[in-house]
């Protein structure tokens, strides 16, 4: 097999008989028009060269030529420059099919390269707003004002809110108000007034209805356009439930990300962008071909090699620079949109989206820069000789080392990180290891590709005629085909890796909520003043529409009794627990139980609360408490069990019903309240939401649902989806124009078959299994790559394998892709199965 | 103009591409085993009377008649399982598929009718050698002269033994020694299989290897034997 | 070339003096052999004698260059057959073959069919080279071809002048 390929291949303008005979790919009038219009160019260009003085036939005055020749150079890329904007519509369609491909790489990494300033703006504003209190030091004042957040949530999105209350005559007006609102009113951004007015909205209205809409949050108070943020005057506020502070704003470094956020941040940088360097480089290839046979007919006039590949390198700048202009347009007119979406509840002012001057400039070089250097790579396998394009002599071997270096490299970085990466925010990161780690696998895994194609197809024979045919196709142009399908490998090893990450990482996430499937689903806590205040909240709880299964529990701390220094924090101290029998049973086994009843629950031997015992209920440390309050505990107090399923604070403390303690007396009583909702009524949390705003607004409703922390991890796999769907679509699109431009190379040639009785579908399976064949092995070894670089990041945040699950869609768009590409190729593949082909007058 | 014992015949064909009618009325017939010469100037609608004949273009109006067989009435399907079965073509150039050898571009039309590919490329490589290109059997199209590759097309439009050989130019691309060589070894075979032969040729000394011979001109044949 | 034939055809647009048959003659096909006065008058008298052409009269002052020749409806004949027939394909063909297609142009016959007839035979004595050539030694192939490649040479100029047979036609009856 391999003694067949030793030969060159000719094929192209060759005009003399034998050739001509043998191989010419396409129909005599194309060759024809290519050729003529290749010659008449060509004939310009050698004019051209010859007043420019230069002859570019003899071989002398080339030597005499310095190495750099600058008017040799711009001569040869403006030709290069006219053959792309003049070479009738099938060079216009190359040039544009070039543009668009570089421009939507470009138009990502534009996007990528204002990431910086959007998570810098967004932080920005985040400090602009935020209010920095907790000094107790400080005093009413003129501009002192009382801040409390109201934070809620509606039908699972968040809403932002601030109460706040002015206690002097000048208080601050907050980022994007002109003044501090008074108390009822209320001013909005305008997502959330848009929100307010649905006709949806009515329990939302309700739980505002305290609040008189006065103005609206303008964007330098808002992190993105479709932030739902309130800002609320209320009198309710006190020195008890808020914070004092005397401006908005903090200049504080805000905390810094974790490790393992920064891993994700880093891989996500790494997965997204690889495949569109890959992308770009294959757009600049479009209608490689046909482009070598136009330069083969320059050569024919007389163009030597140096200036061919100048005349190449001009073609592609051009396509690069319109490729530019495109991403820039699609950047802008993609910006104008960037508003409307929402992605992990991230979302983004376009003025915020401002690329990166260094780095916008950087694209702006590198891309035409990286285009001509894509084309002369791709031009040195080849020589361009007069009569045709001749594929390197003696093709080179594939060499298998530094395909294997690459990735043993990348994973030799990444492997003496295992088990370095955790939560802690000083862990550090060596991100630049992680990301060159990260890449070098990436790269290598793609640059396995075209070894592994060769050798798979290089081994094949037999099968039925539709497959021989791709099979031979494959062998002669392995290269083309797995330099296609690499930008396959890289966008789903990635997708592969990462997603395995965020599997694993997740998984802890969820356990960080210590919370089962069994408990209630909804938490609702404040502090009390008192127990009619308590019992008024849960009577509030217990009536709102929907709620169902109310426990209520009040906590406090009591001391042991006798402590004389009442300022000291090391007393010992144990919890108390309130409830009645009802909601106590839901917490212990605890048999017979009345009011008035007291028990233990899980209090070690030594501990100060023994029944019988006298505690302080206003131990010191807690609150504003300068004298001791003495209670008893029962000498009868039993000892309880907590239920298995009890929440982990109820385990330990002093646990009594509610007359058997003064509730009024304690320091700080706590007031928690779980419950459940009513699924079949609508809106129920909402509602719940609405009694707690009327309660408290400043009262922390939280919704424990495994539902919503799995959505989340949906969201990021749904991304991820997206994202490896439409790369794989890019990829798909320059494989449709690859295999387009094959079609009409041979349209000659699928017209003799059809003259011999070729069936359609035998010529529409061999395009599946061009199609096929590459692209199986790309998500093959990308899948192997991926879940090998999954395994290795797991690893380094010492986590092993929870989903394997992250491969079957992969192999899904793979298989889409496949299909895709093949349902395209069809309908010209019949328009051109025609016998139109066959004439040749 | 239809004797009885005529293979393929066909009358009074009108086929136009555009404004401008290729074929305007011609009449043609051929009987088994007879070599019969298109002639006619570039665009006189020679190719086009050969498609016609060979059920690859459907003319706009006239019959063509197969064995007994209205080939215009057809569906597609059938025409190309003629044309897989009973009919071989030769054209001038751009024939072979690129990616396959010799020896399985000859195999092609067998296997396209479902033979194996053992046995396929067993009875191609006999008819390499019967065309003297048995030593390119294992090289690509590119890989071989002109007149190598044009052997290689008869071979492969022989190999299944069709009762009509369409030639098109057979050695429109050939030098002349080549030329004569290839049609020396075409008329041969097709003699020794008494296949019919639609040779279409702008050359006299490659239509001498006719039969017969019928002028094509302004899109309506003229058969010379009646004219002689 | 039948130089009878020739004359007779040109006769068949009208009668004429022998000097004028000469000068039609010379115009049209003695592009660089003008015929004789003598070559003239033997040919006619010979016609005469075989009835193809009669006396249309003879003008005054007698001699023999003032006789008016007319063709007979025995000389159309003979010029339809001449011209029907296809001339023994040999080299150096084209004078008399051009001189029958401008005489059947001239004559309102049809000139493609004259071509076709010749090219038919043509094709069937190259058929019969390359027969012969097939079945012989190399030093046959050689003569064959040698042959062959004159006849198709003819081959060719009949099918350009029946390509341009219009044109021809419109300068002969200028």
């Amino acid at each position: 097999m391999s003694s067949r390929s030793q030969t060159p291949r000719t094929a192209g303008v060759a005009d003399t008989a034998d050739v001509r005979a043998t191989d010419t790919p396409y129909p005599a009038s194309t060759a024809d028009t290519a050729g003529t219009s290749g010659a008449s160019g060509a004939s310009r260009a050698a004019g051209a060269s010859a007043s420019a003085g230069a002859g570019p036939g003899g071989g002398r005055p080339r030597g005499l030529r310095s190495p750099f020749d600058l008017a040799g150079w711009t001569r040869d890329l403006g030709l290069g420059a006219r053959f792309a904007v003049t070479g009738g519509r099938q060079g216009w369609t190359r040039t544009l099919l070039t543009a668009v491909g570089v421009g939507l790489g470009v138009a990502l990494l534009l996007l990528a390269a204002a990431v910086p300033s959007i998570l810098d703006n967004r932080r920005d504003r985040s400090q602009d707003r935020s209010v920095v209190g907790w000094n107790e030091e400080m005093k009413p004042g003129p501009a002192t004002f009382l801040r409390a957040s109201g934070d809620t949530e509606w039908r699972g999105q968040e809403i932002v809110g601030s109460l706040l209350r002015a206690e002097g005559s000048r208080p601050p007006a907050p980022p994007g108000v002109s003044a501090m609102p008074r108390p009822g009113e209320m001013m909005v951004s305008p997502a959330l007034r848009d929100l307010l007015r649905r006709d949806d909205s009515s329990v939302l209205r309700e739980r505002f209805a305290d609040f008189r809409v006065v103005g609206t949050v303008a964007d330098e108070g808002l992190l993105g356009p479709a932030e739902l943020v309130y800002l609320a005057g209320s009198d309710r506020l006190t020195e008890k439930n808020a914070q004092r502070a005397d401006h908005f704003g903090s200049d504080g470094e805000g905390e810094p990300m974790s490790a393992v956020l920064i891993l994700l941040a880093v891989m996500v940088c790494v997965v997204l962008l690889m495949p569109v360097a890959v992308f770009v480089g294959t757009a600049v290839r479009f209608g490689g071909e046909q482009r070598d046979r136009r330069l083969a007919a320059l050569r024919l006039v007389g163009a030597d090699l140096r200036m061919t590949h100048r005349i190449a390198a001009g073609e592609s700048l051009v396509g690069a620079l319109l490729g530019l202009a495109v991403g820039c347009a699609m950047f802008l007119i993609g910006r104008q949109f960037i508003g409307s979406v929402t992605v992990w509840d991230i979302n983004v002012f376009p003025s915020d989206a401002a690329p990166h001057p260094a780095l916008a400039a950087l694209i702006a070089v590198a891309v035409p820069a990286c285009a001509v250097l894509v084309t002369l790579l791709a031009l040195r396998g080849i020589t361009i000789e007069p009569l045709g394009v001749v594929r390197g002599g003696t093709p080179r071997r594939r060499r298998l080392w530094w395909r294997l270096a690459l990735p043993a490299l990348g994973f030799g970085l990444l492997l003496p990180m295992i088990g370095d990466v955790s939560y802690d925010a000083d862990s550090d990161l060596n991100t630049y290891q992680v990301a060159a780690g990260a890449v070098l696998v990436l790269v290598g895994v793609t640059a396995l590709l075209p070894w592994l194609v060769e050798g798979f197809v290089n081994r094949f024979r037999g099968g039925p005629l539709s497959w021989q045919l791709a099979i031979r196709r494959l062998q002669l142009s392995s290269g083309t085909a797995a330099r296609t399908v690499s930008g396959v490998t890289v966008a789903v090893a990635g997708a592969v890796a990462i997603q395995m990450l965020f599997a694993g990482v997740q998984d802890d996430f969820e356990k960080d909520t210590g919370r089962d499937a069994g408990d209630p689903r909804i938490g609702f806590s404040r502090g009390v003043t008192d127990s009619a205040d308590a019992a008024g909240t849960i009577t509030a709880i217990r009536e709102t529409p929907g709620a169902r299964d109310v426990v209520a529990r009040v906590r406090a701390s009591i001391g042991k009794a006798g402590v004389t220094d009442r300022n000291t924090e090391n007393a010992p101290v144990e919890e108390l627990f309130i409830a009645d029998c009802t909601s106590l049973r839901t917490y212990y086994d605890i048999g017979a139980c009345e009011d008035g009843d007291v028990f233990r629950s899980g209090l070690s031997p030594s501990s100060f609360a023994k029944p019988g015992a006298a505690v302080d209920i206003t131990p010191p440390g807690y609150g504003d408490a300068p004298k001791e309050h003495l209670w008893t505990v029962p000498a009868t107090a039993r000892t309880v069990a907590p239920r298995a399923d009890a929440p982990a604070d109820v385990v330990r403390g002093i646990v009594a019903t509610p007359s058997a303690v003064p509730i009024d007396d304690l320091t700080d009583p706590w007031l928690l309240i779980d419950l459940d909702t009513d699924p079949a009524v609508r809106d129920s949390l909402d509602q719940v939401r609405n009694t707690a705003m009327r309660i408290d607004p400043s009262a922390a409703v939280l919704a424990y649902a495994d539902v919503e922390r799995n959505e989340r991890y949906a969201d990021i796999q749904t991304g991820l989806f997206v994202g490896a769907t439409v790369t794989l679509l890019l990829i798909g699109a320059s494989m449709v124009v690859t295999q387009l431009e094959q079609l009409r190379d041979r349209r000659r040639l699928l017209s003799v078959l059809v003259a011999f009785g070729t069936r359609r579908t035998t010529l529409a399976y061999s395009i599946l299994w061009q199609t096929a064949i590459p692209v199986a092995i790309g998500l093959a070894l990308s899948l192997a790559g991926g879940a090998a670089l999954g395994v290795v990041l797991l690893k380094m945040v010492d986590r092993s394998v929870q989903d394997w699950s992250a491969l079957v869609p992969m192999v899904g768009i793979g298989a889409g892709v496949i299909a895709l590409v093949t349902l395209v190729s069809l309908p010209p593949l019949w328009r051109m199965m025609r016998p139109d082909g066959l004439r040749t007058e | 103009m239809t004797p009885a014992g005529s293979l393929l015949v066909a009358s009074a064909l009108r086929k136009s591409y555009g404004p401008t009618p290729a074929l305007d009325g011609a009449d043609f017939s051929i009987h088994p085993a007879e070599v019969v010469a298109v002639m006619g100037p570039s665009g006189s609608g020679k190719s086009t009377l050969l498609h016609c004949l060979a059920g690859i273009v459907q003319p706009d109006s006239g019959t063509v008649r197969y064995d007994g067989r209205e080939l215009s009435s057809l569906p597609d399907r059938e025409r190309s399982a003629l044309r897989r079965g009973e009919f071989g073509f030769v054209f001038q150039f751009g024939q072979l598929v690129p990616e396959l050898t010799c020896l399985e571009n000859v195999a092609l039309p067998l296997r396209l009718s479902g033979t194996g590919r053992k046995a396929a490329e067993a009875r191609a490589a006999e008819w390499l050698e019967r065309l003297e290109v048995d030593t390119v059997r294992a090289k690509r199209p590119g890989e071989v002269s002109g007149g190598q590759g044009q052997r290689v097309a008869v071979a492969r439009s022989l190999v299944t033994r069709p009762r009509v050989l369409f030639a098109d130019e057979p050695t429109g691309a050939l030098d002349s020694l080549n030329g004569e060589r290839v049609m020396q070894l075409l008329t041969d075979a097709a003699r020794d299989t008494r296949a019919a032969v639609v040779l279409v040729t702008h050359e006299a000394r490659v239509a001498a290897y006719s039969d017969r011979e019928v002028v094509v001109r302004d899109g309506k044949a003229r058969d010379m034997a009646g004219a002689a | 070339m039948s130089i009878g034939h020739t004359l007779l055809g040109l006769l068949e647009s009208g009668p004429r003096h022998g000097y004028d048959l000469k000068r039609a003659f010379d115009e049209r096909f003695g592009h660089d052999r003008p015929l004789h006065y003598g070559q003239v008058y033997s040919t006619m008298s010979r016609l005469l004698k075989n009835g193809l052409v009669e006396v249309d009269g003879i003008e005054a002052g007698g001699g023999p260059e003032r006789k008016r020749y007319a063709i007979t409806d025995a000389g159309i004949t003979d010029v339809a057959q001449w011209l029907a027939q296809p001339e023994k394909p040999e080299p150096y063909l084209q004078s008399t073959l051009y001189t029958k297609v401008v005489l059947a142009l001239l004559t309102g016959r049809n000139a493609a069919d004259l071509l076709d007839t010749q090219r038919a035979e043509h094709l069937r004595l190259m058929r019969e080279l390359t027969q012969r050539k097939r079945g012989g030694d190399l030093a046959d192939q050689l003569i064959c071809d040698h042959a062959l490649f004159h006849l198709e040479a003819d081959l060719r100029w009949l099918e350009l002048t029946a390509a341009r047979l219009d044109q021809l036609g419109k300068a002969v009856r200028a």
